[in-house]
């Protein structure tokens, strides 16, 4: 079943949070299309946070603006918004019934219980947790918890959904489930979806715009596809994981661990280079990652195919050349010297 | 270790508070039952199965209807100040309890406070009550201050000696019985859950209504029983602030052991156990406490 539903772009502007004299978001500007699935991505104390709380109406705006369609709603309070919000670990209230606490907004505007009830219904059953109605929150598992707190925070027909770190509380074989019945949902309502997350690949395989936030600012905002591969920064190359941060002559590049080829001093190298010797080699199954130690720095990663690495046969302690295709790096604003290796997540 | 020396091991040591619990509380309880159902006379009791204890108790109580025998007409009145009682600590300990939860944010503000509260048990009950003679008397501050403010023309005779007084005195030593356990169960309350009824439109009063007071039952349940025992089986306050003129349930048992009538003193005392049990089981029928021991 799907209901109809309207939706509206987000646009942040100049949008200011201070903590008595900390800044944790730094005027920043977004504009987020409806109907698009949103990811703020970032490391903890990034602002991500802050800035969905600020959207959703649970803080208070120090500068900026927030509009939601061609609404301003920086003051208002957040059921006046259309926006609605689920939160970390949910907040189901625990004394009430799924069916209750899916029924709440309802029952705060003093809509008839019949009414309120059928209405919850509808959404349970979007959510696939009919049979469920009558059960308390600490009865159910915490992918059913987090269905019953969709279908609560969807009851008030909201144009934009605010979701907090909604997979953080589910083990990880759960996570992948819950993460692709959200992308579903959010396809099939066609609602605009802003997401807190820390985790890079939950971001890359949920977003159609991925938001990554550093020190209250935005480092980067893109398509997960661009971000990867065209990281501006050395935070968002270490952050979105999989890539090498190389220093040559002077300047940074990132490259993608599956994009640095290994050849032996002996080989005629075309492109740009780094010596150094094979410190470990991983067989992963689908690839052999091998570690380089570089002179003089720390190491980088290269993810060889089996059949390559099979040809090739590298043993720890041999020296090789790493390089690539000048083309497939990308060049970073960070004026940082160091040779730093990619976060061991990448993949 | 195997089971059974497991299970030995669990009752050795609960077996000093076992020890203590049965000493002293279960084997005067049985005694007084015991008590309760001899004979006696004037001066002494006679270990011979009687139920005079009762039956002197409820003297023409049948008789007297559809007039009130003394002891109803007593426990009425018990009843009445104790609802009263309840009733105020409720009002008056659920709001310091949120105060304390939701308005003073920092913890060591909270632990600074609920001290604060704590300040009035350093002295003595006696004499907690006793201070508020000179302010409640005929010549007392408050009666001076309205006269002087010309608010009335004589001394307020309600203001000491009165159910008012009983009513104040009991209030005011008992309060902070309510707040503790209220405040356990709201600082309890996950303060997302506040967030949460906000952003689905709630408005202060609907979260209190909804949310706060149903996830504080608990608590108010458990200060609810505090009051009410404690309320029920009182004669110090109920004597001393109403200048020995109120009849309560606690003053009979203490008139009848002055008189060294035991059975009937026991009798009585079983008979406000039954009472206070089954107004603390109706209470605990509302609210399942045990989610919060």
């Amino acid at each position: 079943m799907v209901r109809m539903t309207t939706t509206a772009a987000l646009e942040l502007v100049q949008l200011t949070k201070m903590y008595g004299g900390v800044t944790a978001v730094d005027a920043i500007n977004l504009r987020i299309p409806a109907g698009s699935y949103c990811c703020l991505l970032g490391p903890s104390g990034c602002g991500k946070t802050s800035t969905l709380r600020m959207v959703a109406g649970h803080e208070s705006v120090t500068s900026g603006d927030i509009l939601v369609g061609p609404k301003n709603v920086t003051d208002l309070p957040p059921a006046d918004r259309s926006t609605a919000m689920m939160f970390q670990s949910y907040a189901l209230f625990p004394h009430l019934s799924v069916i209750d606490n899916v029924g709440f907004a309802l029952k705060m505007k003093g809509v008839a219980k019949a009414v309120r009830h059928a209405e919850a219904r509808k959404l349970l059953e979007l959510v696939d947790m009919q049979p469920y109605a009558a059960r308390l929150p600490g009865q159910l598992s915490g992918g059913q918890q987090q269905r019953v707190a969709l279908a609560r925070a969807l009851i008030t027909s909201p144009q934009i959904l605010l979701l907090d770190e909604p997979l953080s509380a589910l083990d990880p074989f759960l996570r992948l489930r819950m993460r692709a019945e959200l992308k579903k949902l959010q396809r099939e309502l066609g609602l605009t979806f802003i997401h807190v997350t820390h985790g890079q690949d939950e971001a890359m395989a949920l977003a159609d715009i991925v938001v990554l936030m550093n020190g209250g600012r935005i480092e980067q905002q893109g398509s997960p596809r661009d971000i990867f591969n065209h990281p501006r920064t050395e935070f968002t190359a270490k952050f979105i994981g999989g890539h090498n941060v190389i220093a040559v002559g002077g300047e940074t590049f990132a490259v993608r661990v599956d994009r640095l080829m290994l050849k032996r001093p002996s080989e005629a190298v075309a492109g740009p280079s780094v010596a150094g010797t094979i410190s470990e080699v991983e067989y992963q199954g689908t690839y052999v990652r091998v570690v380089i130690a570089i002179e003089g720095g720390p190491e980088i990663s290269a993810q060889v195919t089996e059949t390559e690495f099979d040809a090739a046969n590298y043993a720890v302690g041999e020296r090789v050349l790493a390089t690539w295709d000048p083309a497939q790096a990308s060049l970073l604003k960070s004026t940082s010297s160091a040779i730093v290796r990619s976060p061991e997540k990448a993949a | 270790m195997t089971q059974d020396r497991k299970t030995f091991v669990a009752w050795l040591q609960a077996a000093p508070m076992m020890l203590v619990f049965a000493l002293f509380f279960l084997l005067p309880l049985l005694f007084v039952t015991i008590v309760s159902a001899w004979d006696y006379n004037e001066y002494e009791m006679i270990p011979a199965f009687s139920l005079r204890g009762y039956t002197d108790t409820f003297e023409g109580c049948i008789a007297d209807l559809p007039n009130l025998c003394t002891i109803l007409k007593t426990y009425l009145n018990t009843l009445k100040l104790c609802l009263l009682t309840w009733g105020l600590t409720l009002l008056i300990g659920f709001t310091v309890a949120y105060f304390l939860a939701f308005h003073v944010r920092s913890k060591t503000w909270q632990i600074v406070l609920t001290l604060l509260c704590t300040i009035p048990f350093w002295t003595s009950n006696v004499i907690r009550m006793i201070a508020w003679i000179p302010l409640l008397g005929r010549n007392g501050l408050v009666n001076r201050g309205l006269e002087g403010a010309g608010l009335i023309k004589q001394p307020l005779e309600w203001l000491l000696f009165s159910e008012f007084s009983v009513v104040l005195a009991l209030v005011h030593l008992f309060t902070f019985f309510m707040v503790v356990p209220i405040f356990n169960s709201m600082i309890r309350i996950d303060k997302r859950l506040i967030e949460a009824a906000y952003d689905a439109g709630a408005s202060g009063w609907q979260t209190l209504v909804n949310v706060i007071i149903p996830l504080t039952k608990p608590g108010i349940v458990i200060g609810s029983i505090f009051v009410i025992t404690i309320v029920m089986g009182d004669f110090v306050t109920i004597g001393v602030m109403g200048g020995q003129q109120i009849a309560s349930a606690g003053k009979i048992i203490e008139s009848r052991l002055n008189a060294l009538q035991f059975p009937a003193a026991a009798a009585n005392a079983v008979i406000l156990l039954g009472v206070t049990i089954l107004i603390i089981s109706a209470l605990t029928r509302i609210v399942d406490i045990r989610k919060e021991l």
